[in-house]
């Protein structure tokens, strides 16, 4: 993480970065509604949004409940110098990002994206048009970039009309939802999305935040704004727990799931408290006919931003070899001020295989692009 | 089934559970007027959904008696959970719905009668035993007089929260309760269950108990971040808070996270002046049982290795609920020192009151 705004102007340098990387977790903004994102609304919903703007189950329309740390939660330093919002200017992502962190492969993550809005038929035409701009103003512009297929994940049947529509489209590497869904993710409301994105043959990946209207702890709602951040891991926890326990790992066998930004560090513990509780628990729950742990071995990969730091730094050897080396996909969360930096992830002697796969393998193999 | 005694003598058990055996039983210890209310509106008995009275981790079957509850009574409790495992004290946590309920003032009349019913049927029963004072945490006020009305009695050596009460734990609406606390030398017992004023989990109400029992653990999660990051150990710096029931090996990947965002977000929490990982091992104790272990003994020593104390876990067996069979309640993997420390030292310097 890096709040400072440090000079960039001599780090930034080509090839700072030697180890290629896929960054699994990259935020692009459009330059303007106006002018990227309101060709592909019909007019009654531009008029829609002129009018209500965006309505989730939260009160403040224009920002969040928990003020950020920053502006935006943007790094001061990934303002594009021609104007606009972090991660609204290809160009300039491509000079302070791709080019000198080395990014062979970057994966699209847009997060004001029509998701989880109160209105559902708006959220779907919303998720239409954020779906044709990756392709027109990113992927179609830069070859290293992949968009996520954004779906209205609270209306199953408008999510599968909408994977549907471009299944096979080589610009989606993945299925995105945002974690804060109004029912666990596990719940059957949600399983024709699974089914669909199967059949498309792409992963979903689960991108921490959002607004489902549940206090973000099962004991209210905190105050601080570090205290929902942290607590992302632990409602990663519970959205995962839901699809262990409800069966869809064992209803959508070729289902893979990524939970992206919610750090990596828990999963050994939840696993092996799943894992007990399974065994004590199967009377309830016969429909898990396997060990929770190997369920999500199978199914479940984890990008590593924000990365945890232990003290000393050796224990995440062991943490990592508790999850698998191969289930771990780099993401750096540009241009997000909790960044990790390529060049100082992991400062841990690896093996040229581990350290390779870490930040480029296992990201390749699971979107089937090696 | 005769249990051997665990490789030590004189185990301080940290967590056990009395069962109210039926509503009945408080009778006694109310004032008319809430008899009155409980016979005349037909208050069922105040289980809760957190144990399912037949799951398998609701009571061990060897714990289950032919009829009623389990742990009802001082003498099973004496033959189930104190002889077999050569106990010196155990602290009796009831857990029974009072949090759950949504007028303070009904809250107030049973987290009293629970105390006294706890005292004359438990700790006036046998000298082995200690327990938690049980408080209406509806309403502060009426939960610190719960708090002073049991302060000179030394049986009584904390105070019981659930982990998911309606506002997170650290909130300064508890503050109070602390001040109370730590005045008169009572850890916070913050035990593993919901007042369910909101759904256990933070993506909404989930279809199995299993998930339920899961999501304590989250739970555990935000409420260490919330006492941390509310600034509760600067303001009370003697207060000590024991998870109970909470499971222990999440702990550490949970403070590494949480010292990593507050490297980065310190500003929003100054009161905060030293990394969490170092305030939570002066502050938080936890129990033992249920023990969410790794693999293999060499992963658990590792494991023992992240959470960078040995001075943080107390022995628990958490009977009668179901957590291991027979008398395996310590993990492989304990050498004799710190099984020592689990059973005996950690708990006499967390309660100021068995020292």
């Amino acid at each position: 993480m890096n709040i400072q705004v440090a000079d960039r102007s001599t780090s930034a340098s080509k090839g700072k970065v030697k180890q290629a990387i896929a960054d699994c977790d990259i935020h692009p903004s459009p330059k303007s509604l106006e002018i990227e994102i309101y060709p592909y609304l019909s007019k009654r919903w531009r008029s829609y949004l002129e009018s209500y703007g965006f309505i989730y189950r939260q009160g403040f329309p224009n920002g969040p409940a928990f003020p950020k740390g920053q502006p935006d939660a943007a790094r001061r330093d990934a303002y594009p110098p021609n104007g606009g919002r972090p991660g609204s200017d290809l160009e300039f992502m491509r000079e302070q990002h791709l080019d000198p962190n080395n990014v062979q492969l970057g994966i699209l993550n847009p997060l004001k994206s029509g998701q989880g809005l109160q209105n559902s038929d708006f959220a779907e035409a919303y998720c239409r048009a954020v779906n044709e701009w990756q392709i027109a103003e990113w992927t179609s512009k830069e070859s290293r970039l992949k968009a996520s297929l954004m779906v209205p994940f609270e209306d199953a049947k408008a999510s599968v009309a909408e994977i549907d529509h471009w299944a096979g489209n080589p610009h989606f590497a993945q299925v995105l939802l945002l974690s804060r869904t109004i029912e666990p993710l596990g719940q059957r409301r949600y399983w024709p999305i699974y089914e669909a994105a199967c059949r498309a043959n792409l992963p979903v990946a689960v991108h921490a935040f959002g607004y489902g209207g549940t206090p973000v702890t099962g004991g209210g709602w905190p105050s601080f704004y570090i205290e929902e951040m942290v607590g992302h891991a632990e409602n990663t926890q519970s959205l995962l727990t839901s699809m262990v326990i409800e069966g869809v790992f064992e209803r959508f066998p070729t289902l893979k799931v990524i939970l992206v930004e919610a750090g990596f560090a828990w999963l050994p513990a939840l696993k092996w408290r799943l894992d007990k509780l399974w065994h004590r628990m199967r009377d309830e729950i016969p429909h898990v006919t396997r060990p929770p742990s190997e369920l999500i071995q199978e199914h479940v990969w984890l990008t590593t931003q924000p990365m945890e730091e232990p003290e000393p730094r050796e224990h995440l050897l062991d943490t990592i070899e508790w999850i698998g080396w191969d289930k771990l996909l780099f993401a750096t969360d540009y241009p997000h001020w909790d960044f990790d930096d390529p060049a100082r992830a992991l400062p841990l002697k690896l093996s040229k295989e581990r350290r390779e796969n870490f930040f480029l393998g296992n990201a390749l193999d699971l979107y089937g692009l090696r | 089934m005769t249990i051997a005694p665990p490789p030590t003598t004189g185990a301080i058990d940290c967590d056990i559970h009395p069962s109210v055996p039926s509503i009945e039983a408080l009778l006694p210890y109310m004032a008319d007027h809430w008899r009155d209310t409980i016979v005349q509106r037909g208050v069922h008995n105040l289980e809760t959904i957190a144990y399912p009275k037949n799951a398998p981790l609701t009571a061990r079957p060897d714990w289950r008696p032919a009829k009623g509850l389990p742990a009802a009574d001082v003498v099973t409790i004496q033959a189930q959970a104190l002889d077999p495992f050569a106990t010196s004290i155990a602290i009796c946590n009831c857990l029974y719905g009072v949090q759950l309920l949504m007028s303070e003032d009904i809250a107030a009349a049973f987290a009293n009668a629970v105390n006294q019913w706890m005292a004359a049927e438990f700790l006036d029963r046998d000298p082995r035993l200690r327990a938690s004072i049980v408080i209406p945490t509806q309403n502060t006020e009426m939960a610190v007089a719960e708090i002073e009305r049991w302060a000179d009695d030394k049986r009584f050596v904390s105070v019981l929260m659930l982990v998911m009460d309606e506002n997170p734990l650290g909130r300064r609406l508890y503050w109070p309760i602390y001040a109370a606390a730590a005045r008169h030398g009572l850890p916070i017992c913050v035990h593993a269950g919901s007042a369910y004023k909101h759904p256990v989990t933070s993506v909404g109400w989930p279809s199995y108990y299993t998930e339920d029992y899961a999501a304590q653990s989250p739970a555990f999660h935000n409420m260490v971040s919330s006492f941390i990051c509310e600034g509760v150990f600067a303001k009370y710096p003697d207060l000590t808070v024991v998870l109970a029931e909470s499971g222990f090996t999440w702990l550490p990947a949970h403070l590494w996270r949480l010292t990593k965002f507050w490297r980065g977000l310190r500003a929003e929490i100054p009161w905060v002046d030293r990394p969490p990982t170092e305030i939570a091992r002066d502050h938080f104790r936890l129990t033992l049982q249920p023990v969410d272990a790794p693999p293999t003994v060499s992963d658990f020593e590792r494991l023992m290795e992240h959470m960078g104390s040995d001075e943080m876990l107390l022995f628990s067996t958490d009977y009668p609920h179901h957590q291991f069979d027979g008398n395996a309640v310590l993990p492989e993997g304990l050498s004799p020192t710190l099984a020592r420390k689990i059973m005996v030292d950690n708990p006499k310097n967390t309660y100021p009151r068995l020292q």
